[in-house]
């Protein structure tokens, strides 16, 4: 491959199609159930199988779900919307053709944003469209044969199509993470490309910097992670460049990215390209999307990451910081809003999330899905704080790590077991604080003489008389009541 | 053999014996099973559901006896083979789906069984309803009962004849482009579609999807509209149903003096396909209903000649994608020792589907390819459209639209001919009622130079199935006296 010198002389122009796969509960033209991980064609029945006589029906949650995402984008929303059917043969496909929209995409326009990183810049949309999924052929279960799981043949899908907008990988990679944000946001999909929610085909040309018409087009498939897409862009941009400076012409081609070799191979090309014959879907009337679903629709939207750090910071009191940081991850921010109606102490929450659990998630590399302690239980857990019976310390060193491993008492019936409670009995308390003060006769005589500072001393000679456990509030209050006592008498 | 032969009892006119316990349910279904055996040669049934029926006439027998039958208690009905019941075989007429079982039910049948009908067996049909003499089914040709070297017409030929046979009290067909009204009209009988929409197609399996209809084959009008009412409504299983409310039985059975304003077909009329004796026929009718007060006016149609180019421009379209599915992956036919997914596709495609049926696939295929789309589909939707504005114009100034049913009587078998669009043009007065999607009625007016029954078609607004049906009882009465 070339030095980057010869590269520098070029320019790649990339758009992405993103298909995101929708979390609805039924199929996008069936009422068979739609989901992931489940024993395979288990999820079927007769219109999933494309059998005779079978009819589509539009599943509304679908239609809604692109009204979410097409407002959140700042999309314009098509009204009568058509369908239409892409005819090709294919094992996992049972009708022979997927029911897609062509001429009449839901929306059309809007933008994403790339974020601080990438100076604002924002992509814009084409168009965003409704269709279903095919099934999956999976061909090396079986040494001897090529075998069809039909699970996810009608799952819905949302289309999204940007212009060509991008200049390079790393901006693919922040515009998928902003997608992928997005769609979690809005609880339209999971977003999980290992498990293919999101999955992205890239199309990308290059031309010499300065020149307005676009090179000849390549298609890349196949890539399943983030990081792929950054890397194929890479290697698509040197190729081509390569080719074209030694002397050579880019196809136009389908490609599809070897992740093992960390490049792409072809796949077909222009001549192989299928003839979809598309034409108007004859079993599905035109839905409507009119004025009134779509206000119904933007009130039950849930807040977007913008809205939410305002709420954070303005309402509640947090720092920008702490407030971008909860909202990066939507099940961060969904958890710490549970955690807030629970325990009214947004500081104390925001605290315990970004510091304890955060370093929880990371050591043991899981998601907050998978975090076994629940806004209730933490909840109760800060509240024992706030009432004095745990120490900020005891609860977060010894109590939180329990409960993270399975315990399921309340905090403080751990902390007894453990003998982590505070004492707040005053009869037992004010006779260690005398004891204390008896014990440094000097020290008493030179904090009345208005050395302040060694209230500390008293204080950590009644935690150590007390085993660890004086409420530190409470015993300070003790002292200073004892103190100002004796300077009275 | 003339129709003289055949029971030609109407389910209307034994109802009230069933019902007051007079007959039997289950000694019907007995007699209707040895008449289907003695008439084997017709091949109008493609398996009998014996079982299946006796068990249910008994279990109407009993409902009759505790005054819980359904409204068609007792009604012994055939079904196309394109329609699915549950565990059955549905075959649609092709070696593609020998032995293929249904896993559900067609709404539209559903709805009569749970009307206490009877399903007594499946019936033969051009395959995937492609034909109009029933001679293109991959289990062989149906006779028509009225003359056994005659056609019973297509593609519910199984249907027609089965009714005409007095083989069952009904029969359920489709209609595409005339599938219905033309086998109706071949074999003497009432044959209805009715408006697109309002019978649910789910469990139908598809030809043409935005021209396919149920409808049924019946000795009468009044019939017919049980039937239909029963059948219509909207269903969630189909999204092109209306939920218009279906017109009422009983109001079909009250006699409306008024006279009405029937507008005639005039170029089908003039058309050179038209048999002397059927325009013959056709002027004695038109004649009738002006002895008897009725507003009759030619109304001149520029394209009736395109009409039938329009049809399979846009039925061949749907059908090639509808059929997409049979690919011998999933079920059905599977040709074996192919080497490859795609050369799998190609050899159970190829083996699995008759002529006429492929070279429909192949028609539809090419009218949708890229470079073809915008003169053939494109252009066909356009003048879709126009013939639908047409209709409306008409039917702004008439309450019907009427012409003949067919061109002739019922023609040989095997009349045998190079060119497809020979037979294609059998449906040239049949197409339009499907192109516009509006209901139209075959009734039996007379017989032809053959002594073979001729039919008038009877075509109303979109979803005017109550006034269509009201019109035909009363139209029909008449020339039942008159032959």
């Amino acid at each position: 491959m070339s030095d980057s010198q010869d590269l520098s002389a070029f320019e790649p122009v990339i758009g992405l199609e993103v298909h995101i796969q929708l979390n609805t509960r039924s199929k996008a033209y069936s009422a068979d159930p739609a989901g992931y991980g489940e024993r395979p064609n288990s999820m079927v029945g007769p219109i999933s199988l494309g059998h005779p006589g079978t009819l589509p029906v539009v599943n509304r949650a679908v239609v809604e779900s692109a009204i979410r995402l097409g407002l959140a984008c700042g999309c314009t929303l098509r009204e009568r919307n058509e369908y239409a059917r892409k005819n090709y043969f294919y094992a996992d496909l049972p009708k022979g053709y997927q029911i897609t929209q062509h001429t009449t995409p839901i929306c059309t326009g809007g933008s994403i944003g790339l974020g601080a990183k990438h100076g604002g810049k924002r992509i814009a949309l084409t168009r965003i469209h409704m269709e279903e999924d095919a099934g999956k052929s999976l061909h090396d279960l079986d040494p001897f044969h090529t075998l069809v799981d039909l699970n996810r043949a009608g799952v819905p899908l949302l289309e999204m199509v940007s212009e060509p907008e991008f200049t390079s990988g790393e901006e693919a990679y922040a515009y998928l993470t902003e997608v992928r944000r997005l769609v979690r946001y809005l609880d339209i999909s999971d977003g999980n490309m290992e498990e293919g929610s999101l999955r992205c085909d890239v199309n990308i040309s290059v031309r010499p910097k300065g020149q307005s018409a676009f090179g000849t087009k390549v298609e890349v498939k196949n890539l399943n992670s983030f990081r792929h897409v950054q890397k194929a862009i890479e290697y698509e941009f040197e190729r081509q460049v390569t080719l074209i400076q030694s002397g050579g012409a880019v196809q136009q081609q389908t490609r599809t990215w070897d992740s093992v070799q960390g490049m792409t191979q072809v796949l077909r090309s222009k001549e192989e390209a299928h003839d979809y014959r598309y034409f108007p879907e004859p079993d599905l009337p035109p839905v409507y999307v009119g004025p009134g679903w779509i206000e119904q629709v933007r009130t039950q939207m849930p807040a977007l990451p913008e809205a939410r750090i305002e709420r954070y910071t303005v309402d509640w009191g947090l720092s920008p910081y702490d407030a971008s940081v909860l909202v990066e991850d939507k099940a961060m921010a969904d958890y710490f809003e549970h955690l807030v109606a629970l325990h009214n102490r947004p500081k104390a929450c925001a605290n315990v999330l970004n510091t304890q659990i955060r370093a929880y998630l990371n050591q043991n590399g899981v998601e907050l899905s998978e975090y076994p302690v629940v806004p209730e239980r933490l909840a109760a857990l800060l509240e024992c704080i706030e009432s004095g019976s745990l120490s900020h310390s005891a609860a977060f060193q010894k109590i939180l790590p329990l409960m993270e491993s399975g315990q399921t008492a309340h905090p403080l019936s751990i902390a007894e077991a453990e003998g982590l409670l505070q004492d707040r009995d005053e009869d037992r308390l004010r006779p260690i604080v005398l004891e204390v003060l008896e014990a440094y006769p000097a020290k008493v005589e030179e904090y009345l003489g208005g050395k302040k500072g060694l209230l500390g001393l008293f204080m950590g000679e009644v935690m150590k008389r007390s085993g660890g456990k004086a409420d530190p509030q409470l015993s300070s209050r003790l002292v200073q009541e004892a103190l100002e006592a004796q300077r009275k008498s | 053999m003339k129709s003289s032969t055949f029971e030609k009892t109407a389910y209307s006119e034994i109802r009230e014996q069933l019902i007051n316990g007079t007959l039997r349910c289950e000694d019907r279904v007995a007699l209707f099973l040895e008449r289907i055996r003695e008439h084997a040669a017709l091949n109008a049934f493609l398996e009998v559901f014996e079982t299946r029926a006796l068990r249910k006439a008994q279990e109407v027998d009993q409902k009759i006896a505790a005054g819980t039958a359904g409204r068609l208690a007792g009604m012994v009905i055939g079904i196309k083979d394109n329609l699915c019941l549950e565990g059955e075989i549905c075959s649609a007429g092709s070696k593609m789906l020998e032995g293929f079982r249904s896993l559900y039910t067609a709404t539209a049948v559903q709805r009569l069984l749970d009307e206490d009908a009877i399903v007594i067996g499946r019936l033969n049909c051009d395959e995937f309803a492609m034909g109009s003499s029933n001679e293109h089914s991959a289990y062989g040709p149906v006779l028509n009962p009225l003359d056994p070297a005659r056609v019973p017409g297509g593609s519910s030929g199984g249907s027609a004849a089965a009714v005409a046979a007095g083989l069952c009290d009904a029969a359920l067909g489709s209609d595409t482009g005339g599938s219905i009204r033309q086998p109706a009209a071949f074999t003497g009988l009432v044959g209805i579609k009715p408006t697109y929409g309002r019978i649910s197609r789910s469990g139908l399996i598809a030809y043409a999807s935005s021209f396919d209809q149920i409808g049924c084959f019946t000795h009468t009008v009044e019939d017919a509209s049980l039937l239909i009412e029963m059948m219509s409504g909207g269903d969630p299983l189909d999204a092109t149903t209306s939920s218009v409310t279906p017109h009422r039985h009983a109001a079909v059975l009250e006699d409306d003096p008024r006279p009405k304003r029937i507008a005639l077909l005039k170029p089908a009329l003039d058309h050179p396909g038209l048999d002397p004796a059927a325009k013959a026929h056709f002027a004695e009718v038109v004649e009738a209903l002006k002895a008897q007060g009725h507003h009759v006016e030619a109304v001149d149609f520029d394209h009736l000649d395109q009409l039938v180019p329009i049809y399979y421009l846009l039925t061949t379209s749907e059908a090639s994608s509808n059929l997409a599915r049979f690919d011998g992956v999933h079920y059905g036919y599977r040709a074996t020792g192919t080497e490859s997914l795609e050369e799998l596709h190609k050899q159970s495609r190829t083996q699995g589907f008759g002529t006429e049926v492929k070279r429909r696939i192949l028609l539809g295929t090419f009218v949708l390819s890229a470079g073809y789309y915008d003169a053939y589909y494109g252009k066909a939707q356009k003048a879709r459209r126009m013939v639908r504005n047409w209709t409306d114009r008409v039917f702004a100034d008439f309450d019907f639209l009427m012409c003949p049913t067919t061109p002739h009587e019922a023609f040989a078998l095997n009349r045998e001919s190079a060119d497809p669009t020979v037979m294609y043009l059998e449906d040239i007065f049949t197409v339009l009622a499907n192109i516009a999607g509006i209901p139209a009625i075959s009734v039996p007016t007379g017989l032809g130079k053959n002594t073979l029954p001729l039919g008038t078609q009877i075509m109303a607004p979109a979803f005017f199935e109550e006034q269509l049906l009201l019109f035909s009882r009363q139209f029909h009465s008449q020339f039942r006296v008159h032959n």
